[in-house]
């Protein structure tokens, strides 16, 4: 099937959605997904800042979508045409979902260990404006201890519902939910739970904010004062295949590894997590690629070039914008 | 007077029990539609009615039924959406409470129309006396024979539930509706796929308001076609209107599509005009969700043509200056009520109700009550306006589910045709707080078109 995104076109399998099918082209034109999330069904749709317009339905049918499409959730149609960045209105809604998702977000970064590698910090900092409008109170929430190793800061949540989905498909007995509805809604292992199963520290590596954490990490280190590495062991629970952050000789976190889209490549067990924290527990295979994008390559030069056409001014001069926006400050 | 089809029989003492009901031709298009039509046929009957969805988004109910997938093997299902909490409209529990068995009547045509085995009335949690009658009410149609197995031995089996549903607006939506009653959290669904293909527990489904469902009695015992004469062009039939606020008489009236207006509020037969010999202001004509129009646009159409109750009629003008009929909650609001108050009534009411699920509806939601709230109580800027309006562009359209567009209308509108008088609660705050605007030039004559 061939489908066209902001002028490029890509060919995909039949049931690729759109959100993929810009994944395969790369750059700038992928429209960016805070609740969704490729290994975990079902994800997506909720949060709203991967809309696009699809403005040729496909080649049967030319007619142009009437509203704007969430791309994680529409799959493409042979000759269906995209525009992302191209299209202003994409940019506008985009703005507008960025704006109302920080309504209710404390902006604590300063504090919050997610800064440096948290979803929502570049979403903002690409799209959102330097002031907000809202003029009210936050909502705000007790911090909960879901197990002891994992926290749960609801005030700090957008309700993507990943961690959900987490609980639902890989941990073997579902023990958290969502509670209330509309924004007093909230996260929640209903009369504090503990999560206890051997997969559930994966509920932090899948949350786009600083809502759940490692308390085995907290407040130990910046993300980006640490070196992230490859490493492996051999582990009966889980493919053991996990990034070491250190700081100086000490291994402060363990994470699953992160593929370029910011989605683990696979689910890792809480031992490898939690536990494993010496050198000598691991085979180290060598230092782990960060997207040049990020805060935590500072200082890194690796540069590898994005397509674009050089044909398609339109698009050229929404490269330059996205620039611009990615460079603001 | 015009014929009523649904509530001919309203009047009639006992109509709630199964005898009286039977007595005054009740069940006969149940025994026409079993005995000498087939499925499809009732379909093309239905198709051919021009019948449209009464829930709210006027979608034509045969063309729903054809869409229906029928793949072997798999049951199909019917659902009544009697779920019905939209402010302003009342007219399915009125019908519920009074002729429940015009509903199970509609209900077992329909069902045989699809096909379906096991149908459900998702009912919602607060009208509890609705359900019990329901209960009784099909407690005596199995007696009868009319339902279960075998139905009047025409070999057509069918078993029909009450589901009470837990109270939530948002189950209205109908695939949030088949996640309540699969027993999951009431969220709506991502579409696609529509119901039509994968519905309850995956099986294709039809949801149809109450209503619709009732309405589809009298098209079987008159035909299609006949149904199709009542009423103006596309608008066939007649419509449950709830007419409430400050009218003289408040309550369900059954109207033929394509009554004036003017005729509906002012005629003695209806609403017989404002109450307390007061003047019209505004009016929402179909429940909270729909566009809020000042009387001289609602009474007219910006070409000073006369409005009539239909669906084209109500949204000549498009969003500037029309609204939608909707599910017919008719709210009327005469000089001494506060445009400001009621927009702050009615975003505080999408605030609480909003799933939660998606973040312009969860968030812009409670944004707009929280900067309407200071509106109304003296707190505003000028620039609150503007805010608005740009937060409402921000959800319209960019929502999972219509709730994202019902919560954004009704704001956009009071302050596109009413900004004066919010502009009033800014710059006079201390008095607004003490009295109301008033008419002001609400009622006036619209301009002449100027032709060239």
């Amino acid at each position: 099937m061939k489908v066209t995104i902001d002028g490029i076109p890509v060919e995909v399998e039949p049931g690729t959605t759109i959100l993929n099918a810009a994944r395969q082209i790369g750059g700038d034109i992928v429209p960016p997904a805070m609740c969704y999330y490729s290994k975990l069904k079902d994800s997506g749709g909720k949060c709203r800042t991967c809309l696009v317009k699809v403005s040729k339905g496909s080649e049967k049918d030319p007619r142009p979508m009437p509203k704007l499409v969430a791309s994680c959730r529409t799959t493409v149609m042979d000759g269906m045409e995209v525009q992302n960045i191209t299209s202003p209105e994409v940019i506008e809604a985009r703005k507008g979902i960025v704006e109302i998702l920080l309504l209710n977000h404390p902006l604590d970064c300063p504090v919050c260990d997610q800064a440096g590698e948290c979803h929502l910090q570049d979403l903002a900092f690409e799209h959102g404006s330097a002031k907000t409008r809202y003029e009210f109170d936050r909502r705000t929430f007790e911090k909960i201890d879901i197990g002891d190793k994992i926290q749960l800061h609801m005030t700090r949540c957008i309700l993507c519902y990943r961690c959900v989905f987490v609980a639902d498909q890989i941990t073997e007995n579902r023990v958290h939910g969502i509670l209330n509805r509309g924004d007093h809604s909230e996260i929640s292992t209903y009369i504090q739970k503990a999560v206890d199963n051997d997969f559930s520290g994966n509920v932090i590596d899948v949350c786009p904010v600083g809502a759940l954490t490692d308390k085995t990490f907290r407040f130990k280190n910046r993300v980006w004062f640490t070196k992230p590495v490859q490493a492996h062991c051999a582990c009966d629970k889980c493919s053991g295949k996990v990034t070491l952050w250190y700081k100086g000789e000490e291994v402060i976190r363990v994470t699953a590894r992160k593929d370029r889209n910011g989605e683990v490549e696979e689910f890792i067990c809480n031992t490898c997590r939690f536990d494993r924290k010496k050198t000598s527990d691991w085979v180290i295979e060598g230092p782990a690629k960060i997207a040049n994008t990020s805060v935590i390559s500072a200082n890194h030069y690796d540069f590898t070039p994005l397509p674009v056409i050089k044909t398609n001014l339109q698009l050229q001069q929404a490269n330059e914008n996205q620039f611009e926006r990615d460079t603001r400050l | 007077m015009a014929r009523k089809l649904l509530l001919e029989h309203i009047n009639v003492p006992g109509i709630n029990t199964f005898e009286t009901y039977r007595s005054k031709g009740g069940y006969a298009a149940v025994e026409k539609a079993l005995k000498s039509m087939s499925p499809d046929d009732v379909v093309e009957e239905v198709k051919k009615s021009g019948l449209r969805g009464r829930g709210g988004a006027g979608f034509p109910t045969g063309m729903k039924w054809s869409f229906l997938a029928k793949p072997e093997g798999v049951a199909r299902y019917l659902v009544c959406n009697a779920d019905e909490s939209e402010p302003g409209t009342f007219k399915d529990r009125y019908l519920m409470t009074n002729i429940p068995h015009l509903l199970i009547e509609g209900m077992i045509v329909a069902s045989f129309a699809l096909g379906a085995k096991t149908s459900y009335i998702y009912v919602r949690g607060e009208m509890m006396p609705q359900i019990r009658i329901l209960e009784k009410a099909i407690a005596e149609a199995k007696n009868a024979g009319f339902l279960g197995k075998n139905i009047l031995g025409t070999g057509y089996d069918l078993e029909l539930y009450v589901q009470p549903g837990g109270g939530a607006y948002i189950c209205g939506e109908e695939t949030a509706l088949l996640e309540s009653l699969e027993g999951k959290r009431g969220n709506p669904r991502i579409k696609p796929p529509f119901p039509a293909i994968a519905g309850l527990y995956g099986c294709p489904t039809v949801v149809n308001n109450v209503e619709s469902i009732a309405a589809v009695v009298p098209i079987i015992n008159e035909g299609g076609e006949e149904y199709a004469k009542i009423g103006i062009g596309r608008s066939t039939g007649t419509k449950l209107i709830s007419a409430g606020g400050n009218v003289r008489k408040p309550g369900v009236y059954e109207i033929d599509l394509g009554l004036p207006v003017e005729e509906f509020l002012f005629s003695d037969e209806y609403c017989g005009g404002i109450a307390n010999g007061k003047r019209l202001k505004a009016v929402v004509a179909g429940g909270s969700s729909v566009p809020i129009l000042p009387a001289n646009l609602f009474l007219k159409t910006i070409n000073n043509e006369p409005r009539l109750m239909s669906y084209e009629s109500l949204s000549d003008g498009g969003f500037v200056s029309g609204t939608m009929l909707g599910s017919g909650g008719f709210i009327a609001f005469d000089e001494d009520q506060c445009i400001v108050r009621n927009t702050w009534n009615f975003a505080r009411f999408y605030h609480h109700e909003s799933c939660g699920q998606c973040s312009p509806c969860r968030e812009g939601t409670g944004w707009m009550e929280k900067v309407l709230h200071r509106l109304e109580n003296g707190h505003g800027k000028m620039s609150d306006m503007d805010l608005l309006v740009d937060v409402s562009k921000k959800i319209e359209g960019n929502t999972i589910c219509p709730l994202g567009d019902a919560a954004a209308w009704p704001v956009a509108s009071a302050i596109r045709h009413f900004r004066d008088e919010f502009e009033w609660h800014v710059t006079n705050a201390a008095v607004a707080t003490t009295r109301n605007y008033g008419l002001a030039h609400y009622a006036d004559p619209l301009p002449k078109l100027e032709t060239a």
